[in-house]
């Protein structure tokens, strides 16, 4: 079966977003999106000096993997940076996608919902297509689509915390709701099952950076991490059971040996 | 002669300095960089016809990594 997940006109064959931030060296983040089959990936745009561009940087690695690129807007804190950031994005990778990220408080770098919508609205009146890195408040996020998002990022738990999904309630309730759009969760995985929870919510993908990268061996937990997206997915679509309090037998009990009715 | 920041470092220009002149002269390859001056973006299509002035604040960035 082809299960394709769509963001705005684009179809892809992965449900895995993965970042290219905090790895050790550029080849052992090449070997770790490739293992991850990941089609999507983030990076960012920064100073630097001309005398340090010498060798081969990390944007020619990024470039060879011939992943779609998704630019953020990282350590933006005001809609005014995030829109100028993602317009020199769009000049210089020719592309209109945009993770839109306006924190709003740097200690858990938690998203500034007021300056993400502005600044969301703009874009998209621009010809953007936005992924707002959003917290998972339902009316923010319906916030998000009237100004004309296609994709929703709620976070799982803070940037980099690895703490996985600290409030599924909420997450479950904007997948209830929103049923339509398709929803990525952003931030805050640790750990492969946190991944596989997200997909079994019903999310359509899952973006994440900190948990491979900072791994002990990056291949493989980006490989454990394709096969727990994958297998969350298919949780989904196969339907789980309704959870009972009570205990009910498995095994058949008609016939049970060694039994005499009272 | 003017001065412009670039990336906030100064640097002394001539008073006919556009984008495109002052990239050059810093080393930048123009395909690889994005460019604001004081804070608003600058479209590659004017690095050619946007000249600086005294005070302007040049922001250049190059793709890194990121999550």
């Amino acid at each position: 079966m082809v299960d394709l997940v769509t963001f705005y006109d684009q179809s892809f064959a992965s449900r895995f977003l993965i970042g290219s931030a905090l790895y050790p060296s550029p080849q052992i983040m090449a070997a770790a999106v490739k293992a991850s089959g990941a089609n999507i990936i983030t990076l960012s745009l920064r100073r630097q000096s001309p005398e340090k561009q010498g060798g081969k940087s990390y944007w020619e690695f990024i470039q060879e993997l011939g992943c779609t690129l998704l630019p953020n807007t990282a350590g933006c804190h005001s809609a005014k940076e995030a829109v100028t950031l993602a317009k020199m994005s769009r000049d210089l990778f020719h592309s209109d996608w945009i993770k839109l990220e306006v924190i709003g408080d740097a200690y858990n770098l938690q998203p500034d919902p007021f300056g993400l919508l502005e600044a969301a609205a703009e874009l998209i009146q621009d010809g953007f297509k936005v992924f707002p890195y959003c917290t998972d408040d339902l009316v923010v996020c319906q916030k998000l689509l009237d100004v004309g998002c296609e994709v929703l990022m709620p976070w799982g738990s803070p940037i980099g915390t690895g703490k996985g999904l600290i409030n599924p309630y909420a997450l479950q309730t904007i997948r209830e709701r929103l049923t339509d759009v398709t929803l990525v969760i952003d931030a805050g995985i640790g750990l492969p099952s946190h991944a596989c929870q997200a997909m079994e919510l019903g999310y359509d993908a899952v973006l994440l950076n900190t948990a491979v990268a900072e791994a002990r061996d990056q291949a493989n937990m980006a490989q454990a991490f394709k096969h727990a997206i994958a297998a969350g997915r298919s949780a989904y679509l196969a339907g789980a059971v309704t959870e009972r309090q009570t205990a009910k037998p498995s095994t058949p009990t008609l016939g049970m040996p060694f039994w005499h009715q009272q | 002669m003017i001065e412009v920041s670039i990336n906030d470092e100064s640097k002394t220009c001539s008073v006919d300095t556009t984008i495109k002149t002052l990239l050059e002269s810093c080393g930048f390859a123009s395909d690889q960089i994005a460019v604001a001056v004081n804070a608003e973006f600058v479209p590659r299509s004017n690095y050619t016809s946007r000249r600086l002035n005294t005070g302007d604040q040049v922001e250049v960035l190059v793709p890194v990594q990121g999550g």
